[in-house]
């Protein structure tokens, strides 16, 4: 008699998933037109006159009417909402004020910086990160487990700015093996921008595609360091999250059937007992990856790393508001982008999500 | 023929509050014969069950006086040993197939997963044992259950695949650990045949736990009775209904019988010295 009751909805777990992401794809740009709703709004709160910062403060009546209407700013204000979505959709994010340059333009040249340097610094922190949780939660209260823990909780408590500023002293300073702040040697820079053809703005991936082993190199020991840093903060939060999911996944009764199989100790860890660990794993990883990719102003400050951290912290100080905007935009569509991509790697990974 | 044989056996779960025994000093010995472990919630028959395999996890302790298993002394069997018997020997069907199956692999991976890592068979081969297996459950379309995950399986079909799974290395002991507690009372009793059938036709040693004498007292030849780590009494199944013990006798008449009496069942009579 039980033998009916199979779900039937099993066997098309891929057309299921394919619909799934069609709807995803709806969620995110109703979530996307919901970013920007508040970006404008906030862009009409903030005490900053755009036709001020433009003119300065000498300017004449008639010219401030004459920028307003330019601006489009004597229009109703769903009117503007509707254009700001238009061209924010269409890749138009504005001019900056600071440099008279299309944003979507300066965005593209500093994001490709951050990425760079945040993938670098989670696949560390990944690589590190989960080993070092998993080999943790299997001998809780080892000496192991107390080395994780406390390299875990330095990484959670030291300033970034102190640790970049000490890294750089002892690695690049005292020792030379790391190259110093910025991209790439100033030599080094001249040819990337001369010799090279930029396809992606990353210059460890550009150099190879262009068969630059030399600037690559470079590039390397420029980013080893940042990264390293990054890579640090991003493990001692995926160790600890790692060593929790597996205490749990350990305690469950289906590991106790996996050993009455007579399953190796490894076996039961490493496969049975990981492939639950990842369910959750996802969603960590991607945290910690939106979050650098938010921009780690500080670390970028540091190492003086030309990337998006960077780029909205400057504008802001100058009040360059179209440029805040556009980054904050930017920001919230990756920090979208990979939570839909979470979403869906976690629907892959676990059978029992719908 | 003496297949198990556990003398004195103890169970001790370091705490923070101080030492908590589970089990204190088991003995019996099994054939190629059903046992039952009888007892309430607490009564350590669960551990008893689990020390045969040696699977009490830190910080529980098994100690013993003797443990052996056709001829192996569990006791001083290093973990390789250990793991030699579990599976081919030794094998294990828990309470609820929601937790012991796991739950992001396919049924068919976890069915061939010993032929595979242990037998080295190959895939066809293992493919043919597992169905052949899930056959012997009397599972319906085997080819289906074996793409499922478990949590496209009912309450009964888990089971039946957790025993179709522990039966493949043919084990000369299965230990059954309320096997059939979270399934529904229809589906109970298929479930139950089913492991009473494989374990005749396969003449292996069965250690049935449960909390249910009479169900035990139809499936076993002989019973042990636990409270609070210890044997209380050990009786054969067809003389239970007679059992001296006044807990035996407890456990009895606290279950309601169809067209019995309509009144307040007796509580258990929980006499201190007893537990000593």
């Amino acid at each position: 008699m039980a033998d009916t009751d199979l779900n039937d909805a099993a066997p098309s777990r891929v057309t299921r998933l394919a619909k799934q992401a069609g709807g995803t794809v709806f969620t995110l740009l109703i979530t996307f037109i919901g970013l920007l709703a508040v970006t404008f709004f906030i862009s009409r709160v903030v005490p900053t006159d755009p036709v001020m910062s433009i003119l300065g403060e000498r300017a004449t009546q008639a010219q401030i009417d004459e920028t307003r209407t330019a601006l489009g700013l004597d229009r109703p204000m769903w009117e503007q909402f509707g254009i700001y979505v238009w061209d924010a959709l269409h890749g138009d994010l504005g001019t900056s004020i600071r440099t008279k340059e299309p944003v979507i333009d300066e965005i593209a040249r500093y994001f490709p910086a951050t990425l760079e340097l945040s993938t670098i610094a989670t696949i560390i922190g990944m690589l590190i990160g989960v080993p070092a949780g998993i080999l943790a939660a299997t001998k809780p209260g080892s000496l192991f487990d107390q080395i994780v823990r406390l390299v875990g909780l330095m990484g959670y408590s030291m300033p970034v700015f102190w640790l970049g500023l000490m890294g750089l002293l002892i690695f690049y300073g005292q020792l030379g093996w790391v190259g110093g702040p910025g991209r790439l040697d100033a030599a080094y820079d001249m040819m990337m921008q001369f010799e090279v053809e930029p396809y992606t703005g990353m210059i460890l991936v550009d150099t190879l595609l262009n068969g630059r082993w030399d600037i690559f190199q470079n590039a390397l020991s420029h980013i080893i360091l940042p990264a390293a840093l990054l890579g640090y903060l991003s493990m001692a939060y995926i160790s600890r999250m790692t060593r929790s999911f597996m205490m749990n996944e350990l305690g469950q009764e289906y590991i106790t059937t996996a050993r009455v199989k007579g399953m190796p100790e490894g076996r039961v860890i490493w496969v049975h007992a990981l492939k639950n660990v990842m369910v959750p794993l996802i969603t960590v990883v991607a945290l910690s990856y939106s979050f650098l990719l938010e921009g780690a102003v500080l670390t970028e400050t540091i190492f003086a790393w030309p990337g998006l951290g960077r780029y909205i912290t400057d504008a802001l100080l100058v009040a360059d508001m179209p440029a805040v905007l556009g980054g904050t935009i930017v920001v919230g569509a990756v920090y979208i982008g990979i939570n839909m991509f979470s979403d869906l790697l976690y629907r892959l990974v676990d059978p029992r999500a719908k | 023929m003496t297949l198990l044989s556990v003398r004195n056996l103890r169970v001790t779960f370091d705490t923070e509050t101080g030492p908590v025994e589970a089990v204190r000093g088991v003995s019996f010995d099994l054939g190629r014969e059903r046992l039952g472990i009888v007892g309430e919630s607490g009564s350590g028959k669960t551990m008893t069950g689990r020390s045969m395999l040696r699977l009490i996890r830190p910080p529980g302790r098994i100690e013993a006086d003797a443990m052996t298993f056709d001829g192996t002394d569990l006791m001083a069997a290093t973990e390789t040993q250990m793991r030699a018997l579990r599976g081919p020997r030794m094998a294990m069907v828990m309470q609820d197939p929601k937790y012991s199956l796991n739950p992001v692999m396919k049924v068919g991976a976890q069915l061939m997963e010993g032929l595979h890592q242990r037998d080295r068979v190959g895939r066809t081969e293992a493919y043919a044992k597992a169905v052949a297996a899930l056959n012997a459950v009397q599972i319906r379309d085997p080819e289906r259950v074996m793409e499922a995950y478990p949590h496209e399986l009912s309450g009964g079909m888990g089971q039946r695949v957790m025993i179709a799974m522990m039966l493949i290395p043919n084990p000369d002991l299965l230990i059954a650990d309320e096997p059939t507690s979270a399934l529904d009372v229809t589906v109970q009793a298929e479930v139950l045949s089913i492991l009473d059938g494989l374990v005749r036709d396969r003449g292996m040693g069965l250690i049935f736990i449960s909390h249910d004498l009479r169900l035990v007292a139809r499936f076993c030849d002989r019973v042990l009775v636990m409270y609070k780590g210890r044997v209380v009494e050990e009786v054969a199944a067809r003389d239970l209904l007679n059992a001296r013990h006044p807990y035996t006798q407890g456990l009895l008449n606290c279950l309601p019988r169809i067209g019995g009496n309509r009144g307040p069942l007796p509580g258990l009579d929980r006499t201190a010295e007893w537990a000593r």
